[in-house]
């Protein structure tokens, strides 16, 4: 996907010279591993950790639909920033861990946040099987070799006033962002390491609003790593994944910048072979503002990759999917109308 | 009207200067020692809430183990994979050449909000430098001003932490205390998801423990806090004596000046409200003389008290004062509330005299005899009191109300104890002179009674608090030569040195004894942990109060421990009596040693039981036996061998030495507080002698018309009053001895946990005794010297119109 790292406050604390386009994420990448064209990935030790790269995420989205016919959207998210480009025992791990959930209704958008450090335990991702935590929040292998250890998850999480435990199951291949995973996210070619996983079917039980209910759905993962995702002159960034009717998914993201921004997308069909999209193919607008939290941020947009004859709006199931976390943005589940229908999930930092 | 009013009112001091100057001097005074006391406290405990804020101890609950002692920390991670939101902590102490630090070690990034004063994303550290080797320490100004030059990690300043303390990460912390994976406890954060596992299912072994309202620090510092209250408002007792006998005698000089006020028109609720303006007045202008001297003494004794805070509870206070506006607020409150409660009853009585009273200002310093017993008995059920107290009360509060109640009790008494002592005086004594001397005395004794009795406060404070610091001086010094047998002590840095250091050691002495030690917390409160070795230089030198009789054996054999002191008081211990240690161990208590000065509860056992029951035990330190001649030579040599630092090798006399220099600290502040006590005493003194030469001319011209030369009248004079302060002083030694007893015996072991055997120097009551009469003399001089120059035409004027 796409740049959704935020990593704000832990990436300020560790150097305040860093506090350049979101999140510190436009810093330099001294010392630390670059994304480079060409190189291929793989499975499974791509889907661990990668120490030695500034920062990476594994990133879960599901538009969920209750047992009571409404619309749900839950959020998985673990970051890893590192301090520097190693990993050492026990205290002196450089590597910070921050977990964030959510569960959003009509009604509320419930959020919690995780932090931790690295080498003691209380954080991180083991493969074989593939396991992501941080505190007793985990996303958990349920594949049974040979199958990718990504292809059936279980993943739970808490918060104070919310929890949920979902299966799933994916009905489709691991897909590769940008060039075979090399994602670039500039003009001035500002990259990451990019896959995904669109085709995940859901099931589970959420708890919100002191009720419990049975959900179905569907989800889309994302592991992206980088050192120096945005450049310094990126401000934010309006991100969409789109389930559509057809089987088919989009990914598509606007990085925002004093002038046009860049946009960049994925095509992906029903068989999950991606078609990446020239920068600049998408075109990103917003039809509607609201105030959410003190912020002034779209909660309508119109959306049009013209080379596939899509043109769609998005409407939010709650306009306040804030994340009240230490970074906090937008993030949620939306409908869309228009000439693909369907379920996805809008994210906006930076405003 | 008022105008005028309030003019004739101050139009008295105007013509009484030295009388307006002892009243504002008294009450300045009074308001000074009481004001720089409260503010030492003020000071001091503000350091201590800043030591309990750290880390939010004092708003959070935290888990721990019951015993106090560190844990792993899996148990940390357990919690946390159970859905408990903590945070770690790791405490310590680490020596940094001569300071000892304690080493506070957080995780930032799990810190909850309310724990974080310092935020170490703030510019000059960040995280990354925080946590990574060498780490930083966090410290106050006036501890980065002390580890200057030291081999710390690099030092930030921040005014939110307490003297003393270095906050750092906890892994950092882990490295330098020498205790990787483990942690002293876990703070919660307040706001928890109701999902987490309970306690009792993740780690059965810790308990919650409330917020520390009261931190360590303060409750061992209490009891030295309050010793300086007591002093404080002893001092204050003194100065509101002189105060109450200045006021007294003024209203009654002004009474006539009052009738003519009032027979020329002037309300009486005008009046006393002028009066009430007029106290207000001067004892706002006396308040706020006496808080900025308070500030003064404060900030001279301040460093002392710092030094024995440090000393004796190893408590940080910072050696500057701050200005605090509710201690100087409330001094200058004290001030104006005191002056006020001496005059209410004056005022009272010019409410309800008829407007034509006459003024009686003799006849007001002349209080009956009867009114002299009803106080005697008033002071002898003070010290009914004052002994119920001793007998049945507990607790350092109880001890105090004893001394306080006995302190008083005697001053009530002393008026016609005196009265008793001249009358016999007078019996005995030949001729009329003497005769009238003493009668003349015995006369003029309730005018004086005020002062002697402030004058018996002080002699007895002083005669009892130094009998006290002797006692504790001698048995201390006693101790020190027996305690401190060895001739060298040695810190190594390492475990690795520690062993090159002995095997170097053990081919060069007589002896290497190590002195390893640990700490244990039972009941919460920390307890050090002794390994000793089985050598002679304990079976022969340590000073055991109580033991069984082969409790050195048992000690080396591992059967037996030897407690403390203090800890045998605070947890009340027998000999025989099971003492918990590490884990399941318990041992029998075998002996009980004496421990001066260590605020912290103590148990020695042999060095492999030590070994064997706390393996993580510090064995750093040893004591080396060697000749003393050669003593010296050897420390030279070792400190060249291993590169050892000077305060690494330090011999029985330094250590002596020091231990000495603490001790005398301790108290100076004791004695600072004593002599400017006796200071306000002679003042009182002086003040009232002042006060009734200028109405004695009535007694004194018959006198001299008799045939009395006016220089020989002044001689008695002079002679009286060095008399009164003899007497004085002869009760205040009774009175001393008492208090010594309850410091001694009540309030030591209340407030230290040692009961010290009372010694007697009856060579310091002379020198009291001199003082005394040296200050009673002095007080006297200036009145007898205005005496002598009395016109003959004054005194002849007495016998003109009777007044």
């Amino acid at each position: 996907m796409n740049v959704r790292a935020i990593f704000l406050m832990l990436l300020m604390m560790a150097a305040p010279a860093l506090a350049q386009g979101f999140a510190g994420l436009g810093g330099d990448a001294q010392g630390f591993a670059a994304p480079e064209r060409g190189v291929a990935l793989s499975f499974p030790q791509d889907h661990g950790a990668h120490p030695d790269y500034r920062i990476e995420w594994w990133y879960l989205t599901a538009n969920l639909k209750g047992a009571d016919g409404k619309d749900y959207g839950a959020q998985w998210t673990l970051f890893r920033s590192a301090l520097a480009p190693e990993e050492k025992p026990g205290w002196q791990s450089p590597q910070l861990w921050m977990g964030h959930a959510a569960i959003t209704t009509a009604e509320r958008h419930h959020s919690a946040e995780r932090v931790a450090r690295g080498g003691v335990g209380q954080a991180g991702v083991t493969l074989s099987p593939f396991s992501a935590t941080i505190d007793d929040w985990s996303m958990t292998s349920r594949a049974a070799p040979p199958a990718d250890e990504l292809s059936a998850l279980a993943i739970t999480a808490a918060g104070e006033d919310f929890s949920y435990a979902l299966t799933l199951d994916s009905h489709g291949p691991l897909v590769r962002q940008g060039e075979e995973g090399y994602s670039v996210k500039s003009a001035q070619g500002q990259a990451s390491y990019y896959y995904s996983q669109p085709f995940y079917a859901v099931t589970g039980t959420i708890a919100a609003g002191g009720r419990d209910i049975a959900v179905t759905g569907q989800a889309w993962f994302d592991h992206e790593w980088s050192s120096q995702p945005l450049a310094k002159d990126q401000t934010g960034w309006d991100w969409f994944s789109f389930h559509f009717a057809s089987g088919a998914k989009l990914m598509g993201f606007r990085l925002r910048d004093a002038g046009e921004g860049f946009t960049s997308a994925t095509w992906i069909n029903a068989g999950g072979t991606p078609e990446p999209q020239l920068p600049g193919a998408l075109k990103v607008s917003p039809l509607a503002w609201a105030e959410v939290k003190g912020h002034r941020v779209p909660v309508r947009w119109k959306v049009s990759l013209p080379a596939k004859g899509i043109e769609v709006t998005t409407a939010p199931v709650n306009e306040d999917a804030w994340m009240a976390t230490q970074v906090a943005y937008w993030e949620g589940p939306v409908r869309i109308e228009g000439t693909h229908p369907g379920v996805g999930y809008v994210e906006m930092t930076g405003y | 009207m008022l105008a005028q009013g309030f003019a004739v009112l101050l139009s008295h001091w105007w013509r009484h200067k030295l009388q307006f100057a002892m009243l504002l001097s008294g009450l300045a005074l009074a308001t000074a020692l009481w004001s720089a006391v409260q503010a030492i406290n003020e000071e001091a405990r503000a350091s201590y809430a800043r030591a309990a804020a750290v880390v939010g101890q004092d708003r959070l609950e935290q888990l721990v183990r019951a015993d106090g002692a560190r844990f792993p920390q899996s148990g940390y991670i357990a919690l946390r994979k159970a859905g408990w939101l903590v945070s770690p902590v790791i405490e310590g102490e680490k020596r940094f050449g001569a300071e000892r630090l304690r080493i506070l070690g957080v995780d930032p990034v799990t810190l909850p909000s309310e724990a974080a004063q310092v935020n170490v994303g703030a510019a000059g550290i960040g995280l990354q430098r925080f946590i990574t080797p060498p780490g930083v320490f966090i410290v106050s100004p006036e501890t980065a001003k002390r580890l200057e030059g030291m081999d710390t990690p690099p030092l930030r300043i921040s005014d939110a932490l307490p003297p003393g303390t270095a906050l750092t990460d906890i892994g950092i912390a882990q490295t330098l205390l020498d205790a990787p994976g483990q942690v002293s406890r876990l703070l919660i954060v307040p706001r928890q998801p109701p999902h987490a596992r309970p306690l009792a299912a993740v780690a059965p072994d810790l308990v919650r423990r409330a917020p520390a309202v009261e931190s360590d620090l303060s409750r061992l510092t209490g009891s030295f806090h309050l010793n300086l209250t007591a002093f404080g408002f002893l001092a204050f007792a003194v100065g509101l004596f002189i105060v109450h006998s200045a006021i007294g005698l003024a209203f009654e000089q002004r009474l006539p000046a009052i009738r003519t006020l009032r027979a020329v028109g002037l309300p009486l609720n005008a009046l006393i409200a002028l009066m009430v303006a007029e106290l207000l007045v001067l004892s706002t202008a006396a308040g706020l003389a006496g808080v900025a001297l308070g500030y003064g003494v404060a900030s001279l004794l301040l460093p002392d008290v710092a030094a024995s805070l440090r000393g004796l509870y190893g408590a940080e206070v910072p050696g500057a004062l701050s200005i605090r506006p509710s201690v100087w607020g409330l001094g200058l409150a004290i001030a104006v509330a005191g002056t006020l409660a001496s005059a209410a009853s004056r005022l009272w009585r010019i409410a309800s005299m008829p407007l034509l009273a006459p003024a009686r200002p003799r006849a007001w310093s002349l209080a009956s005899e009867s009114a002299l017993r009803l106080q005697a008995v008033g002071g002898l059920l003070l010290l009914v009191v004052a002994w119920l107290a001793a007998q049945l009360g507990t607790g350092l509060v109880a001890g105090f109300a004893a001394l306080g109640a006995m302190l008083l009790g005697a001053a009530l008494i002393l008026p016609l104890t005196l009265s008793l002592l001249l009358d016999l005086g007078g019996r005995l004594s030949r001729g009329v002179v003497a005769q009238w001397f003493w009668a003349d005395t015995r006369q003029q004794l309730p005018g004086l009674s005020l002062a002697l009795m402030a004058l018996l406060l002080a002699l007895s404070a002083n005669a009892g608090v130094g009998t006290m610091v002797q006692s504790f001086r001698e048995t201390f010094v006693g101790w020190l030569d027996q305690r401190l047998a060895p001739e060298l002590y040695v810190t190594t840095r390492s475990l690795e040195e520690s062993q090159k250091v002995r095997d170097w050691l053990s081919r060069r002495s007589d002896a290497v004894l190590p002195i390893w030690n640990a700490e244990l917390r039972t009941s919460g409160q920390p307890v050090q942990v002794y390994g000793v070795a089985d050598h002679a230089t304990y079976r022969d030198h340590w000073p055991m109060l109580e033991s069984v009789p082969d409790a050195w054996n048992r000690v080396a054999k591992g059967e037996g421990v030897l407690a403390n002191e203090q800890l045998m008081r605070r947890q009340k211990l027998k000999l025989g009596d099971v003492i918990p240690l590490e884990g399941s161990a318990s041992l029998p208590l075998v002996g009980v040693f004496s421990d001066y000065g260590n605020p912290k509860g103590q148990v020695i056992l042999g060095v492999d039981a030590l070994v064997k029951l706390f393996p993580d035990a510090s064995r750093l330190r040893y004591a080396v036996r060697i000749a003393p001649d050669r003593a010296p030579q050897l420390a030279g040599d070792l400190r060249a061998a291993f590169g050892l630092a000077p305060e690494n090798v330090v011999n029985q006399a330094a250590v002596k030495a020091f231990s000495l220099k603490v001790f005398e600290r301790t108290f100076a502040v004791t004695a600072a507080l004593n002599v400017l006590t006796l200071g306000v005493a002679g003042l009182a003194i002086f003040a009232s002698l002042l006060t009734l030469s200028g109405m004695r001319l009535a007694q004194l011209a018959p006198v001299w018309a008799t045939g009395l030369t006016l220089r020989k009248l002044a001689l008695l004079e002079i002679l009286r009053s060095a008399a009164l302060a003899s007497f004085t002083m002869l009760a205040a030694v009774p009175v001393g001895l008492g208090l010594a007893w309850m410091l001694l015996a009540v309030i030591n072991v209340e407030a230290f946990g040692w009961l010290l055997p009372m010694h007697l120097f009856p060579l310091d009551w002379l020198r009291l005794f001199i003082l005394a009469v040296a200050s009673a003399v002095l007080a006297a001089l200036l009145p007898a010297l205005w005496l002598t120059h009395r016109s003959p035409a004054d005194l002849v004027k007495v016998f003109a119109n009777e007044r």
